[in-house]
């Protein structure tokens, strides 16, 4: 038993040297040679534009349902529904927006990047990027970490205002909440230092997932079966780690008033 | 031009090469043989610096590239290689052009606006025309592979490593291979490195052969002298013989 818990503590160190590794090979590149600009604006476009449609969906529900959960609890408890636009906003804004937004990140774009990623390193084509004078962490690392430290925000941001409509339409169709009272509810409540607190958490989870993606794309090895195996890993450690790190944000956020 | 000197590489446990001795001249070819495993492309990779060797001293041009750190510097030595990889290795995003002349903008300092002309001059080398707009997808295996060296031929490197490249391609198609790299070293008079299983390619394009053998080189000789060698190992591997010192090794 202490054996196997020594080789995986010896594996979990190990990959944590190689991304540690590759984070600083990513600031040599940064500052040693121009970024690549095109693939960074073709890798942006890409991750935003296949996440949207289901960021925003995913959103909208949470939204609906949150509204639904809340109306009909405060329905029960308070006699009718108060608040429900400060409870969906909130919720959205500070932690459902940012999360779901990451979890759907991870499963599309993220998958996506390591599968290709991995296929390049199976088929000599990252040794091919050696040979002809240019790393992989230059041009294929940099410009996905900076895509996705783009897009998630942005996506995150519309995902926000998806939620808040979803809310928006239960409370004032099913739940007979006026229209002006549900916005008010969110402009009265909720505050620059939440969007702040939202968007925070929603750059550390994109540097996090583009990490965690592109790692495990240039430590691929077997095959068509190791690209499968780390693109699988990498959904996995993506949506374990966003949950881990969004705790400790949060309490630190908090912590310092934001 | 080059000259191997004891090199060593392990992959953990195990031995790849144990003190590899070769020594490649200016403007000739030195085909490598062997069967798998033997470290054939780890020896190459090992030259153009895609794997760190673990002994031994690798001098091209007198001045030893084992101890390059810096990936700038690492970047400047591989101007003068051309690495042509077993599978084309063609980056799949980009179109057939754009491949050829990926390494124009990272090796060289070629104007953007001569991209287009190179692209066409080098696939026009390689016996290609009007493919540029295609993706790798749609081109077969041999096209891959001319492809590759079209790309590989476009940077006018001093050296090409050619890692079997007439594996698993017809016999047609591996005659067009074996008569571009004859005439690219006529026309062009670069030195090159080529791994093969295929002896009638060897034989045909080589000045001279070399076999690896348990991380160790058996027999370099000129390739008139290696076809007539009695080293067992040597004839047994050209002859293509099952039984022999070699498979006997297998069998203990």
């Amino acid at each position: 038993m202490f054996k196997e818990l020594g080789r995986l503590l010896i594996r979990f160190f190990t990959q944590l040297g190689q991304a540690s590794s590759m984070v600083y090979s990513c600031v040599f590149w940064l500052f040693k040679s121009p970024l690549e600009f095109s693939q960074t604006m073709q890798q942006t476009t890409k991750i935003g534009v296949e996440s949207l449609v289901v960021a925003t969906l995913t959103s909208l529900f949470t939204g609906m349902v949150l509204a639904l959960q809340a109306g009909t609890t405060m329905r029960n408890i308070l006699s009718e529904p108060l608040y429900i636009g400060t409870l969906v906003g909130f919720s959205l804004v500070r932690e459902l927006g940012p999360v779901l937004t990451a979890f759907v990140v991870a499963g599309r774009a993220g998958a996506a990047v390591t599968a290709e990623i991995g296929t390049m390193q199976v088929t000599e084509q990252i040794d091919a990027l050696h040979t002809l004078g240019t790393d992989p962490i230059r041009y294929l690392v940099i410009p996905r970490l900076i895509a996705f430290m783009i897009a998630i925000p942005v996506l995150t941001l519309c995902a926000n205002f998806s939620g808040m409509f979803g809310g928006f339409l239960v409370s004032v169709n099913s739940l007979g909440v006026a229209s002006n009272v549900y916005i008010s509810d969110i402009t009265t409540f909720i505050g620059v230092d939440d969007l702040m607190h939202g968007f925070i958490k929603s750059c550390f989870f994109a540097f996090m997932i583009g990490v965690v993606c592109c790692y495990k794309g240039l430590w691929t090895r077997g095959g068509a079966e190791g690209v499968g195996k780390s693109t699988t890993q990498a959904v996995v450690s993506s949506m374990v780690l966003i949950l881990v790190l969004d705790y400790f944000l949060t309490a630190i956020l908090n912590s310092i008033g934001l | 031009m080059i000259e191997i000197i004891d090199l060593k590489k392990n992959f953990g446990p195990k031995h790849i090469l144990r003190g590899v001795n070769l020594k490649i001249e200016e403007g000739k070819t030195l085909a490598v043989i062997g069967g798998s495993g033997t470290g054939k492309s780890t020896l190459i990779k090992c030259i153009i610096r895609l794997l760190e060797p673990d002994g031994g001293k690798i001098l091209f041009n007198g001045q030893d590239i084992t101890h390059i750190k810096s990936q700038i510097a690492l970047a400047k030595l591989r101007r003068s290689f051309g690495y042509l990889f077993q599978e084309g290795a063609l980056f799949d995003s980009l179109s057939v052009g754009e491949n050829v002349v990926f390494g124009l903008k990272y090796l060289t300092d070629t104007p953007k606006s001569e991209y287009a002309k190179i692209a066409k001059e080098k696939l026009a080398l390689v016996g290609l025309k009007d493919i540029e707009h295609l993706r790798p997808s749609e081109l077969s295996g041999g096209m891959k592979k001319r492809v590759s060296l079209a790309r590989v031929l476009a940077t006018e490197p001093k050296v090409i490593l050619y890692d079997e490249p007439t594996s698993g391609l017809d016999p047609i198609m591996s005659q067009i291979i074996n008569e571009l790299i004859i005439d690219l070293k006529n026309k062009l008079g670069v030195s090159s490195i080529v791994i093969t299983h295929d002896m009638k390619s060897a034989f045909e394009i080589s000045d001279t052969m070399a076999m690896l053998y348990e991380g160790k080189v058996q027999l370099c000789a000129p390739t008139p002298e290696f076809k007539k060698s009695q080293n067992p190992y040597v004839k047994q591997f050209v002859e293509g013989l099952s039984k022999g010192p070699i498979q006997m090794q297998i069998r203990n």
